[in-house]
């Protein structure tokens, strides 16, 4: 078993239920969409899941541990194996793709390696396969802020897979990618889990690619789960329901813009 | 398999390792120049030293001679950065309207950009100005203190200098920064440049002028504080006979007053600015 | 109403600038009278003349080097030290931390430099060694306080990504947020850097080296040859940093 909730609740700062009475389990391999409407805390599962947040209530239990009752430092060595793909990716603008990339293992460095990369790339070959598996080897020493938001979601992507993480997380991992392009990513990444073995979860908003790509979905709507079964089991009702009176959602494009170096001088 | 074969190369290797190299090659001839040495600082008989005067701080001197001596030289200090702006701002003023191209006759018909030959006459302004402001105030201090003697006057005139370099530049460049077409208008139709300035230019460009002039005074007074050690008067210069007494309690007076001054002309600044926004 | 106070406030300025004059007693009028004038006229006129000789101009530019030695020094130690005491001052190891650090910064800064030199001397005795110290103390408190808000300021997410994905508070801080804030960090010191040339060529007016020194120990031997000398060597010094500092300025913040 790779995770399972039971009557998780989470409840924000400002006192709004995200997630209410979330029961789950999810086994070693599995790969599972979330689907549902904006607002219904995709997102906020799948930060949870990250232990980015802490349930209010219930229990959470990833790899057979209660991330929240284990010390910082076993909680650091539990989260190693977790690999979190962020709509869109927070990489700092001026960082170089291939250090953006090895920054997925610095939960395995040494701090003298973690310097020394800081000066010399140090598994500039793993990088440069990971970024190979999503096309974009060209790429690995531009800086982040000189790629397209699809072309960053990538780094994002690959960042993971060179995590190595037994648990990928993934939130609207295509969200800024043409069709086609989302498509071929999401069954790169489908294969990359498979052949790992890796449990693989992802938040998508476009169930055409939801359904095609994945075993088992889960429609999530208010914060409940709404319904849970194999793919080829949804039916239009399903959909229906899940989606009624909903907005379509807009999608963040997912590029980091370089703020403006604003620099105030005391010039005495 | 060779790692370094099949991946490119990290193309900013080579140009951090000369970079580093480099800074190296400076470091070192750097550190004998400076004779950097923090060891110095933890040397059993420095430390005594700087034990002796700096447990002296407590209680800071308050008697009232004292007292009234601070008073005098706080005042005096104050008096310096005023009067050193005053008569910066006459120097500045000219100098800036000289040193702009906002008020250019030649650059009318030329789509803003000067004569060549006018450009010319304004780089000799430009070029005093830049003197004035790069030397340090502190250093016209000192050789204002030769030719005027000890006392305020020097440093009030090293102020004057120094500031008239500083704001004259800045005035010049918001001349230059605020919408230029009122000001051509009034020159094409034939006003003269004083007037059209001051009916083109001055009222956008007032509020920055005054509040870049607000925050120069802070500066000043931060300046005139310092003067002293060169026997320009003010609390520097008592600062600078406690030191040499090894008065400890004193200097935590002065450094008191410092702190309050320099707080105190934060604050003044900012209410004026604020006033003008 | 408004204007009523804003001319209040103008004759409050005109009034502090008369009272200024008045408390000082300058002698506007002896100052500036022909006798005085001629007088400082003759003083500038040994200016004119500026020591040229090979002997001198190689002190001048072991002197210069000193300065720059110190200005450079001084900088490097002052942002080391400012982000060493920025990271409490952002409020990264707790209130307590953050307070402490906050008025360590202040005080840093709140004296100046030619008084962190004058105890300096004390400290350390006569000479660069001092100067450096004195420059590093102070500029660490200005620096300190910049990189501080320019911590506050960045992004958390890219750190917080790496803490999510296992790794330490510190190579987070190293991949996350430094790469950020590194441009605003480099410009911020060498604007000091620009400040520090000017502080340091008269440091030496109390003892703590560089050209300083050198100006203080000929104005007083009467030597306006060698003095004139000194001011140039000065005015170039400031200028080449001015040069240099926004030649590198430009080059890292938009690379």
């Amino acid at each position: 078993m790779t995770l399972s909730l039971s009557g998780v609740g989470l409840t924000h700062a400002n006192g709004q239920a995200a997630l209410t009475d979330l029961t789950l389990a999810v086994t070693q391999g599995e790969r599972v969409a979330i689907i549902g409407p904006s607002g219904a805390g995709k997102t906020s599962l799948l930060r949870l899941l990250a232990t980015a947040l802490q349930p209010s209530s219930g229990e959470l239990r990833l790899f057979g541990q209660q991330p929240w009752a284990l010390s910082a430092r076993q909680r650091q060595q539990l989260r190693r194996r977790i690999g979190l793909i962020h709509q869109s990716p927070p990489l700092p603008p001026r960082q170089r793709v291939v250090t953006a990339v090895l920054a997925g293992r610095l939960g395995h460095w040494s701090l003298a390696k973690a310097l020394l990369n800081l000066i010399y790339p140090q598994e500039r070959q793993a990088a440069s396969a990971a970024l190979a598996r999503l096309d974009l080897s060209d790429k690995l020493y531009e800086h982040c802020d000189q790629l397209s938001g699809g072309q960053l979601q990538r780094v994002g992507i690959a960042r993971v897979l060179y995590q190595g993480a037994e648990l990928i997380l993934a939130d609207e991992p295509v969200s800024a990618m043409d069709p086609v392009l989302a498509g071929h990513t999401l069954e790169i990444l489908s294969q990359e889990a498979q052949q790992r073995g890796s449990t693989m979860i992802a938040s998508l908003h476009a169930v055409d690619l939801a359904l095609a790509h994945f075993p088992r979905v889960i429609g999530l709507r208010d914060g409940r789960v709404l319904f849970d079964k194999p793919s080829q089991a949804v039916t239009p009702t399903d959909l229906e329901a899940l989606y009624a009176n909903a907005q379509l959602q807009v999608s963040v494009p997912a590029s980091p813009v370089a703020p403006p170096v604003t620099l105030h001088i005391p010039r005495c | 398999m060779n790692p370094h074969r099949t991946v490119a190369r990290d193309p900013a290797a080579l140009p951090r390792l000369l970079l580093t190299l480099l800074a190296l090659a400076l470091l070192w001839p750097g550190l004998a120049l400076s004779e950097l040495n923090l060891a110095v600082l933890w040397q059993a008989d420095n430390l005594a030293t700087m034990g002796k005067f700096v447990g002296a701080f407590w209680p800071p001197a308050h008697d009232t001679d004292f007292l009234d001596l601070l008073l005098t030289a706080t005042l005096q200090t104050l008096a310096m950065a005023t009067a050193g702006m005053a008569l910066a701002l006459l120097i500045a003023v000219p100098a800036a309207l000289l040193a702009s191209r906002a008020l250019s006759l030649s650059a009318l018909p030329r789509g803003g950009r000067p004569a060549p030959w006018a450009q010319a006459l304004r780089w000799p302004v430009r070029g005093l100005l830049i003197v004035l402001r790069s030397v340090p105030e502190i250093v016209w201090a000192l050789l204002f203190v030769r030719a005027v003697g000890l006392g305020p006057t020097a440093g009030v005139l090293a102020i004057a200098i120094t500031y008239s370099g500083m704001l004259g530049k800045v005035y010049a460049e918001i001349f230059e920064s605020v919408d230029q077409k009122p000001t051509r208008a009034l020159l094409l139709s034939g006003s003269g440049r004083l007037a059209a300035f001051c009916y083109g230019t001055l009222p956008n460009a007032a509020g920055e002028l005054l509040s870049y002039t607000v925050y120069r005074w802070e500066c000043a007074i931060r300046a005139s504080v310092v003067m002293g050690f060169v026997g320009a008067g003010g609390l520097g210069q008592q600062m600078d006979l406690s030191m040499r007494m090894f008065a400890g309690n004193e200097v935590a007076s002065l450094l008191l007053t410092f702190l309050a001054l320099v707080l105190l002309a934060d604050a003044l600044s900012r209410l004026l600015r604020g006033r003008l926004q | 109403m408004k204007r009523l106070l804003d001319l209040g406030l103008l004759l409050a300025v005109i009034a502090g600038v008369v009272a200024a004059f008045a408390y000082l007693q300058l002698d506007l009028a002896g100052l500036f009278s022909a006798d005085s004038l001629r007088q400082m006229g003759q003083y500038a006129v040994r200016f004119l003349q500026p020591d040229l000789s090979g002997a001198y101009l190689a002190s001048i530019a072991r002197g210069a080097l000193e300065t720059l030695a110190m200005s450079a020094l001084g900088t490097l130690l002052a942002a080391l030290a400012g982000l060493l005491l920025a990271l409490p001052a952002a409020g990264r190891f707790g209130g307590a931390a953050e307070a402490l650090a906050r008025l360590l910064l202040n005080a840093l800064r709140a004296v100046p430099e030619l008084v962190w030199a004058a105890l300096m001397v004390l400290a350390a005795g006569l000479g660069p060694n001092a100067g450096t110290l004195a420059l590093a103390l102070h500029t660490a408190g200005v620096l300190g306080r910049l990189f501080a808000e320019a911590l506050e300021n960045t992004p958390a997410e890219p750190a917080q990504a790496i803490h999510l994905a296992g790794g330490s508070r510190l190579t987070a801080f190293l991949y996350g947020t430094l790469p950020g804030v590194l441009p605003q960090l480099l410009a911020y010191s060498l604007y000091r850097w620009e400040n520090n040339i000017r502080m340091a060529s008269v440091l030496g007016f109390v003892g703590a080296g560089g050209l300083g020194q050198m100006l203080y120990v000929s104005l007083s031997l009467f030597q306006e040859a060698q003095a004139a000398t000194v001011i140039l060597a000065m005015l170039v010094l400031v200028l080449l940093v001015d040069i240099c500092s926004s030649q590198l300025r430009q080059r890292w913040l938009k690379a």
